[in-house]
């Protein structure tokens, strides 16, 4: 039986007392203090703080436990299964962490002179290589964060070739299937673009007629995720292909599923002039409940000169930062990328080369297929789409049944998921399934606990059909039971901060 | 495979077609064991040079800080480092509320309302506090300081470019540093969207005019957005307290190391104006209670603003953040408390001053090059001497001391000047050494 530790732990400023502390500064030394004098009276007095800020003042084992606490009232890979569909939140390695951990990593400086920094360095470009190699790119830019900021670049760069051959002024069109993810639209939107969908066909994939019809001279690019968010292989991505480059477009890959296909195939193979990868997911770095995660960009030659400053240059002895690219799009970010997630990627490629990574995509398909045959002869899940056709890393069920004949949905299973100690699929994504459970069960996890997962489903869906109360009060077994949302963002009751809740329920 | 009625692997990889089936293994190093993984990436790192190698006298948007044993116990804690966005909030409450409390700590620190649980960094940070400006005013431009540091201009100009958004810089005063108010008021005008400025500065002194600058704005119906190194806000007044609409900043020196520059915590935060809130970017956690109203809980807010749900209308594309960034922020925050966040920027401040003074007194040295006063970075000037910044920094590397950024190019007007950095992690010794050095360099030099 799952109980999920349920402290009652307060909000951190309600702890402690006045005048505690859980870290003392280093003192400044008297000779020091004796040169310099009163520094903060040289502030000007308008400058100078006049209310401290009020943080809250406790010992360092009282906030050790608080947080302590909370650790234990949140869920995360190690503690169990974790099938967040396009999420791949496969199990991080425990030394790829210990490795992060290094102070040769920690205490090192952006502006270090190049050859102090060798060794992080030549980690950086090997990783860019390796990457580049394994999603059949020219080359590869490690300076987004997380996937999304990798989007961005990669339609900063659409633009950047479009303007470089005087068509920007007419391509103002991006093309995104209405199964894409949610950051596509986004991201082509903050890169000037008007967003073009194009809806999937009886199979899941591409409407191949519609995407005719989308195309023109005012097409900038295509974003596909392929496999796409059912889990489903594009197919047609030869004539996918075919169709934007004819136009003129360009061909972006978003990476998120990358997983499956790894060592099968190739998006640069396939076509794709840009392709973003999802560090955190892929390559088995930490999501840290939301981050810092990473997304390197690779490009086809074409677009090589367009990426970010400064760029990983090896001369056969010696790595530097190379600034000097002239038809660069610039920067995106700070410095040159999440370099503490990358080097967990570094080790992580490392420990299991070709072959192994071969294997990772291999089993994560099988695992995915695994689970998508058990789900499918369960009632109340309902497999939409491409029936007898194998997925690959994801499957999504629908529930649209269930609520139909019960009133219960996505959302309730989902629910009572938690309360027999797993996470929950991801729901109502893609948008083209009606209530939709989106799983991505990866190859970290063994078939004991597949099975688990299976058994959990089986008995949730029986749940809602003799026993729906159980289902629509999930969950009971968590932190803190269901929460007002709704409350949460309104206007009038939502509380942002706790200076706000201070303020709104003073009288 | 039996179970679901396959012969083989390659039966699930049917639908990719043949012509893009990769023929080959994939070209990358042969596998290795834990134990020869560990060995190899730590020899390829022991290359480096760290802080504890060399005194390292760097910031300009990184900064060595000392970073608590107990930030670093806590970040490794699986339950949080292992964990997704907390979709599910139920099973998530530990990482919302401490999320939460980064939120309000950070509310704290810049006197705002709100605060969202993180971007990706202070210049990410800055390119979408000005998009957010010209969305709220529906404006074109915005009025930036010329002292920026080139990476946040350049960083903003990729990200307001595509959306046409013009960025206009205000010349400074030449004997101290200070925005030049004439420029603003010339430049400014009913097209701005937002006018900008950093407290501290780029090149380390205090802006202090800010009360005119936030009216200056206000009056023309700009937004006006300060960037802090929020290892100043013990000591500095926050720019809530002086008419900030939106703060935004780099949240990396409290409690996260340097790791190279990555990843580091855009800290972003706003008044509470719902419909300032409504334009902000980010995920935000609010504080709610259960459906039955019996108790506290936290989960994400305003959704709707997010690419989630609201797709191509949505306010930012950000999904990923730097949420743990933000937990070890939080940490750090309550392990220092409102005295020991003062007590870090005095130390700050005195050691940076001793700096000052030490290498303003070798002769042909003038540091710092504008008459402010500095927090913990300033300019130090070699035009008096008979070298340049940067043999003074080949020189200094010799003798085991990382000298400071080299601003010739960025900034020519400025001469032979590079950019110190002193932080609570330097001890009297490491500025010892680094003014004998000095000294003894310029000694042979002339």
């Amino acid at each position: 039986m799952f109980k999920q530790a349920r402290w009652d732990e307060p909000v951190i400023f309600s702890l402690g007392k006045t005048g505690r502390r859980g870290y003392v500064v280093p003192m400044v030394e008297e000779e020091i203090k004796s040169e310099v004098g009163d520094v903060k009276a040289s502030v000007p007095e308008k400058l100078r703080r006049k209310m401290p800020p009020k943080l809250p003042e406790l010992s360092e084992v009282e906030v050790v436990r608080h947080y302590t606490h909370l650790s234990q009232m949140n869920y995360g890979v190690d503690l169990g299964f974790y099938p967040l569909g396009s999420c791949t939140m496969k199990y991080n390695p425990k030394i790829d962490e210990i490795l992060a951990r290094s102070s040769s990593l920690t205490s090192i400086h952006p502006y270090q002179d190049e050859r102090t920094v060798q060794g992080v360095l030549e980690i950086m470009y090997k990783l860019s290589q390796w990457l580049a190699e394994i999603t059949g790119t020219y080359e590869v830019s490690l300076q987004p964060a997380a996937g999304a900021h990798g989007e961005f670049l990669g339609c900063l760069i659409m633009r950047a070739h479009h303007k470089f051959n005087s068509e920007l002024e007419k391509r103002t069109e991006l093309i995104v299937p209405d199964s894409a993810h949610g950051t596509n639209p986004a991201s082509g939107t903050m890169a000037g673009f008007k967003i073009v969908v194009v809806p999937s066909d009886e199979n899941g994939c591409v409407n191949l007629e519609a995407l005719k019809a989308a195309a023109s001279e005012r097409t900038a690019g295509l974003m596909l995720t392929n496999p796409n968010t059912l889990g489903i292989f594009e197919k047609d991505i030869d004539e996918i292909a075919k169709i934007v480059h004819e136009v003129g477009g360009l061909l972006y890959y978003d990476g998120a599923n990358l997983n499956a296909i790894l060592g099968k195939a190739r998006p640069g193979d396939m076509g794709f002039d840009i392709v973003h990868i999802n560090i955190h997911k892929t390559f088995g770095t930490p999501h840290g409940g939301g981050g810092p995660g990473a997304g390197p960009v690779g490009v086809s030659s074409e677009l090589e000169k367009f990426l970010p400053v400064p760029r990983i240059a090896f001369d056969g002895k010696h790595y530097r930062l190379d600034y000097d690219k002239p038809h660069s799009i610039g920067k995106i970010k700070g410095f040159y990328g999440n370099v503490a997630v990358l080097l967990r990627a570094f080790a992580y490629i490392l420990s299991l080369g070709a072959e192994g990574l071969e294997e990772v995509g291999e089993v994560s398909v099988l695992n995915a297929n695994y689970v998508m045959e058990k789900l499918k002869r369960i009632h109340g899940y309902e497999l939409p789409y491409a029936q007898g056709r194998p997925r690959k890393h994801e499957c999504v069920f629908s529930t649209k049944t269930l609520y139909k004949e019960k009133g219960i949905r996505a959302l309730h299973i989902a629910k009572r998921i938690l309360d027999y100690g797993m996470h929950a699929p991801i729901t109502y994504f893609p948008l083209i399934v009606e209530e939709a459970l989106m799983i991505e069960p990866t190859e970290s996890y063994e078939r004991e606990e597949l099975d688990r997962f299976v058994k959990i489903m089986k008995r949730v869906a029986r749940e809602a059909y003799a026993n729906p109360h159980a289902v629509l009060e999930a969950p009971q077994n968590t932190a803190i039971p269901r929460l007002d949302e709704v409350r949460a963002s309104h206007p009038k009751t939502m509380v942002l901060s706790w200076k706000m809740y201070l303020e709104r329920t003073r009288p | 495979m039996k179970q679901i009625g396959i012969q083989s692997i390659e039966e699930l990889y049917v639908d990719i077609p043949p012509k893009f089936r990769l023929k080959r293994t994939l070209n990358l190093p042969s596998p290795l064991s834990e134990h020869e993984a560990r060995t190899h990436v730590e020899s390829l790192l022991s290359k480096n040079k760290t802080q504890r190698d060399m005194p390292i006298f760097l910031g300009a948007g990184c900064w060595p800080h000392y970073v608590p044993a107990a930030v670093e116990a806590i970040v490794q804690r699986t339950e949080f480092l292992t964990s997704y966005t907390p979709y599910q909030p139920e099973i998530s409450q530990g990482m919302l509320q401490a999320l939460f409390e980064y939120q309000s700590m950070i509310c704290e620190l810049t006197a705002m309302q709100v605060a969202n649980c993180s971007m990706y960094d202070w210049p990410s940070a800055l390119g979408e506090a000005v998009r957010m400006a010209a969305r709220f005013t529906h404006r074109t431009e915005a009025l930036v300081p010329k002292i920026i540091h080139p990476e946040r201009a350049a960083t903003l100009q990729t990200y307001v470019e595509p959306v046409g958004l013009r960025i206009k810089s205000v010349s400074y005063d030449p004997e101290t540093g200070q925005l030049n108010m004439e420029d603003l008021k010339t430049k400014i005008s009913e097209n701005t969207a937002a006018v900008y400025i950093e407290n501290p500065t780029y090149l380390g002194f205090v802006e202090t005019q800010v009360e005119d600058i936030a009216e200056e704005a206000h009056d023309k119906g700009a937004l006006f957005i300060v960037g802090v190194d929020p290892t100043s806000l013990g000591i500095l007044e926050p720019p809530g307290e002086y008419g900030a609409d939106v703060v935004v900043g780099e949240g990396q020196p409290l409690g996260n190391s340097m790791n190279l520059g990555g990843p580091l915590l855009g800290i972003f935060a706003c008044r509470d104006d719902m419909e300032l809130i409504r334009q902000m970017p980010g995920r935000i956690i609010s504080m709610t209670t259960t459906l039955d109203g019996k108790k506290v809980g936290f989960c994400m807010a305003l959704q709707t603003r997010e690419q989630h749900i609201r797709r191509e209308r949505a306010t930012s594309n950000i999904c990923s953040n730097e949420a743990l960034c933000a937990v070890a922020s939080a940490v750090y925050l309550a392990l220092l408390g409102p005295q020991g966040l003062r007590e870090l920027g005095e130390s700050i401040m005195c050691r940076a001053r001793y700096a000052i003074q030490l290498l303003d007194r070798i002769g042909g040295v003038k540091a710092p090059v504008f008459k402010s006063v500095h927090f913990k970075e300033f300019t130090v000037n070699f035009d008096q001497t008979e070298t340049t910044v940067r043999e003074v920094h080949e020189r200094l590397l010799q003798h085991q001391v990382h000298g400071g950024k080299d601003l010739t190019k960025e900034f020519p007007d400025l001469g032979e000047t590079a950019l110190y950095c002193v932080t609570e992690t330097h001890s009297k010794e490491d500025i010892d050494r680094l003014a004998r050095a000095l000294e003894e360099i310029l000694r042979e030099e002339s």
